[in-house]
């Protein structure tokens, strides 16, 4: 199928991409001054975590448009995109401690950014379980959307708990008001970064899409029960 | 007008609830047996002379409160499953929103009874602080209880779905609670009951718009 082609060439041009951001950020950017090397996981930790918030919002976009129309494709690409901003998180949830080891000397913090984080992974979690255990298409499209919605106005409420809660974390230096708080070099890494990631969230939702596109034809003629 | 209508509506599917309740009495026994289960446990599972009974009150008061609540709201839609009497309620010629709002207050008159009464009564603050931390999570459990109930393992969706919304205002109220209970002054949290307050209104608005997707065929 074209679109699990297209999905699997987005995804390797994106994972090539992804090895020069590193050779960038290791060799070509200066390091910094107070967190040294540590520092380096800001140029991958930032970016999944804009993508993962992004995927809940547009699980919940696409959701708002499945109540009215009931179109089956935006009900499969909130499915892809809560798979994919699963994993997201998770590398939100793994790159954060490796940081916090050394410049918190903890691992792990009841800190508000963090624990809303962790909030937003269990959302993710949440919604995979409940598509997993409603066997009716529809019924499932719909329960998934409802979730989602709601999941989507939580995330607000995640990004804003640095301005609003006394954190550990620290504060937002390029999404923020006014002109972001980084030097140049840095600053171009950290976009090349985001545009890294932008490709490898648009090449994993494409091939997740053809992929339950498939599974959903299979279905149709019955070569496999549901899983 | 559609409001007042709405609202009587909601008013009839609550009172039916809380009638079958007080008739049947196994939610409000099954809770309070609950409450002193895990107020022995939280007994021994604490050093009195480390830990004073002050600073743990608002944790105990909150741990009971939401398992507690969570077992109240698997059951409100687990009645109507039975004799599919939900299908009767959805044929009703009520809007479903105000099914919606029914069953909301009835959790929410389920969750107050039971724990309302040992919470130091006196304290206005407090009790506004419950009742606003309480109407948060209650309105999203309810939606949620109506979509999980008809799922495949129901009993342990509804905690895992409901979890990342209980937290924020829990959290909150938490926070709160401790002031509170240490005398400090209002002032200081006034802020916690902004943001629940906030929290309130969307989820709720939020959930009375939503809900007829989770009961239409």
């Amino acid at each position: 199928m074209r679109m699990l082609r297209v999905g699997r060439w987005i995804t390797a041009i994106g994972l090539v991409l992804l090895a020069s951001v590193y050779v960038r950020a290791l060799s070509f950017t200066p390091i910094e001054q107070s967190q040294g090397l540590a520092q380096k996981i800001f140029y991958l930790h930032v970016p999944a975590a804009i993508w993962a918030e992004m995927a809940m919002i547009l699980v919940g976009l696409s959701s708002i448009f499945y109540l009215f129309t009931k179109d089956p494709r935006l009900d499969r690409f909130a499915a892809s995109s809560a798979e994919v901003g699963t994993i997201f998180c998770a590398i939100v949830l793994t790159t954060g401690p490796i940081w916090g080891k050394p410049i918190w000397g903890t691992w792990w913090t009841w800190d508000a950014r963090l624990t809303f984080t962790l909030f937003l992974f269990l959302l993710y979690v949440g919604y995979l379980l409940l598509r997993s255990a409603v066997p009716d298409p529809a019924m499932r499209a719909r329960y998934a959307a409802v979730l989602g919605i709601c999941g989507m106005c939580e995330v607000p409420f995640i990004h804003l708990s640095v301005y609003m809660f006394p954190t550990l974390h620290p504060m937002p230096i390029v999404l923020q008001p006014g002109r972001p708080k980084l030097p140049g070099s840095m600053l171009t890494t950290w976009l090349l970064s985001l545009g890294v990631f932008t490709l490898l969230y648009l090449g994993f939702v494409v091939q997740r899409y053809a992929l339950s596109y498939l599974r959903e034809q299979l279905e149709a003629v019955g070569e496999v029960g549901h899983a | 007008m559609r409001s007042p209508k709405l609202l009587r509506h909601a008013w009839a599917v609550a009172s039916k609830d809380l009638l079958v309740e007080f008739r049947s009495r196994t939610a409000i026994l099954s809770a309070a047996v609950f409450v002193v289960l895990v107020l022995v446990v939280f007994n021994f599972g604490r050093d009195p002379t480390a830990v004073s009974n002050v600073d743990l009150a608002p944790s105990i008061l909150w741990v009971t409160f939401t398992f507690a609540a969570i077992l109240a709201l698997n059951r409100a839609f687990q009645l109507e499953l039975e004799n599919q009497s939900l299908d009767g309620l959805l044929l009703a010629p009520i809007e479903r929103s105000s099914i919606y709002l029914g069953k909301l207050i009835a959790n929410l008159v389920f969750v107050a009874l039971f724990f309302n009464v040992p919470v130091l009564p006196y304290l206005v603050p407090l009790m506004a602080l419950i009742a606003l931390a309480t109407v948060g999570f209650v309105a999203v459990g309810t939606l949620f209880s109506a979509m999980t109930v008809r799922t495949r393992f129901a009993e342990l969706l509804l905690p895992v779905l409901l979890l990342p919304f209980m937290i924020p205002p829990l959290s909150w109220a938490v926070l709160a609670t401790g002031r509170l209970l240490a005398g400090r002054p209002l002032s200081e949290i006034v802020g916690w009951l902004n943001m629940l307050a906030v929290y309130d209104i969307v989820f709720v608005t939020l959930a009375i718009f939503l809900f007829p997707a989770t009961v239409n065929e």
